[in-house]
């Protein structure tokens, strides 16, 4: 006697949240997931946990009570945030930044570019499962940059540095020695991440190849940053559209060609190299003279509209302003780097794990307080 | 450097191409009509010697008598950008067609745009709040928003 039995087991997608309060998400992320077993089939992104309305803010304060607000954007790099509305401003106002405070800006801008690339690929290692190690390594870097600036504005986290017109204050004179000294040490360092991870196995493992970024696909997106560069966007504002005072360095852009997990890490540690050259080459040139140019407490540039936009660690950062010629913004948009960078997650992700998809996540590397504003 | 294209340099293909679709020519953007936004976008985005195929930001101003929703779009190529802007006279569901049929990177901008300005992007796959909840009274970014 024999029967026959259904042996096949029905399946069905179900759904997964991961967030808002999870530790690889960086913040207040949310993604509903649609698994199909262990594989991603679809995600949606679910943004707003860490909304305060800061562009509704802005038309509420003067243009220079504006800038504590943007430390609070992308607060893993606030003297991005800061040089990127000062210039907004001094574009719309036509005010010409003196020359020491010019240089000034390029070093702390550098400083903050080594400072969040440090978090950057600290994190992404985090999140590929190498716990904490490298994270303390990067951190312990990251540290000295932090101590530098403590050094000249006194703050940690929120620097409230820059000014329109200049920086609120001029370096003090151990500035330069010090660093001096860092741009020496991070040499080092950079050398010693390289060593440990360049051709670390679990780190080719679960980075190589995984979450393709294609170029087209990065345009359409409007991706930029480390993120289209990894793709082979050889795209980069210091570069494309000089700023500040960016076209007196000699530097190179590093891009790639593959536009996976880990290519985004190795153009991040090629940028970081890129950084010291400039901060090597801008410490040696900073002029004597006034750090900030004549600016009346209350301005009010005449009525228009500005854009302005750097090259932030994470992308391409942007201030649009318009003003009527009062003493606050009419209007003040941000255009938010990492928001616009997860645009492509979604096309990213399918078809991979669930671990791979934290890992790819990572790899983009964004700040919800810029995502939410 | 990127240029910035004035209107100027390009009004007058843009005339022959579409004619009456460009509203204004400004200084430093192009102001289309809003019915012919998505044709004009796409011409700009497609054609050769233009190939503005990157879209860096969509924002939204309120002007009372207006709603402004401003384009900039960049040819990475020849490093080049222009700055498009259409225009909705009505305060009750202002309406623009949505672009993200052209440029992905639109769809969380158009959302956001919606949630804080109010302004519906006509043809979007997924047009609801993004940063605040269903139900939020109003919209905060408008001039007239009663806090």
């Amino acid at each position: 006697m024999t029967t026959t039995r259904e042996l096949t087991l029905k399946t069905e997608p179900f759904v997964l949240n991961i967030g808002p309060v999870h530790p690889s998400t960086h913040g207040v992320y949310r993604m509903r997931c649609t698994l199909d077993g262990e594989v991603v089939v679809d995600i949606e992104p679910v943004f707003g946990y860490l909304h305060r309305g800061i562009e509704k803010l802005a038309e509420e304060r003067t243009y220079t009570g504006f800038i504590p607000l943007t430390d609070r954007l992308d607060y893993i790099s606030p003297m991005s945030n800061n040089l990127g509305y000062c210039m907004a401003v001094e574009k719309l106002a036509g005010i010409k930044v003196p020359e020491r405070a010019e240089y000034i800006r390029v070093i702390m801008a550098e400083l903050q570019r080594l400072a969040n690339h440090c978090i950057a690929v600290g994190s992404m290692l985090n999140d590929a499962g190498a716990y904490f190690t490298p994270f303390m390594y990067t951190f312990r870097e990251r540290e000295r940059i932090v101590d530098l600036f403590d050094m000249v504005c006194g703050q940690r986290l929120t620097y409230n540095y820059m000014r329109i017109g200049g920086v609120s204050q001029d370096i003090p004179g151990e500035f330069l020695p010090a660093l001096h000294k860092l741009v020496d040490r991070l040499t080092i360092f950079i050398e010693e991440y390289e060593n440990l991870l360049k051709l670390n196995e679990i780190l080719l493992a679960r980075a190589k190849g995984v979450g393709i970024l294609e170029k087209d696909t990065a345009i359409n997106c409007g991706i930029s940053g480390p993120v289209a560069r990894a793709s082979g966007i050889k795209w980069d504002i210091r570069r494309n559209d000089p700023y500040s005072i960016y076209d007196r360095f000699e530097f190179d852009i590093p891009t790639c060609e593959n536009g996976d997990c880990y290519d985004r890490y190795r153009v991040r540690i090629e940028e970081m190299r890129q950084s010291l050259r400039i901060l090597q080459q801008a410490m040696k040139q900073v002029p004597k003279g006034p750090v900030k140019a004549d600016v009346p407490h209350l301005i009010r540039p005449p009525a228009g509209e500005a854009y302005a936009h750097i090259e932030a660690p994470k992308g391409e950062l942007g201030y649009y302003i318009v003003s009527d010629n009062s003493i606050a913004p009419y209007r003040c948009h941000i255009r938010p780097t990492s928001l616009i960078n997860l645009a492509a997650l979604r096309q990213m992700v399918k078809g991979w794990k669930v671990a791979d998809l934290i890992i790819i996540f990572g790899s983009i590397d964004i700040t919800m307080g810029e995502v939410d504003r | 450097m990127t240029v910035a294209i004035s209107a100027k340099e390009i009004i007058s293909q843009l005339n022959t191409k579409f004619p009456g679709a460009i509203e204004e020519a400004g200084a430093d953007s192009v102001l289309v009509k809003s019915d012919s936004l998505l044709a004009v976008a796409e011409y700009l985005k497609t054609a050769e010697g233009f190939k503005f195929e990157y879209l860096n930001y969509i924002t939204a101003v309120d002007y009372y008598s207006y709603f402004e929703v401003v384009y900039q779009i960049t040819s990475l190529e020849s490093n080049r950008s222009v700055v498009l802007k259409a225009r909705s006279y009505t305060r009750d569901n202002p309406t623009v067609p949505s672009v993200t049929g052209l440029w992905q990177g639109a769809d969380f901008q158009e959302r956001e745009i919606y949630d804080l300005m109010g302004i519906t992007f006509e043809g979007h796959p997924n047009l609801k709040r993004i940063f605040l909840w269903d139900g939020f009274p109003g919209y905060p970014l408008r001039k007239d928003f009663n806090q």
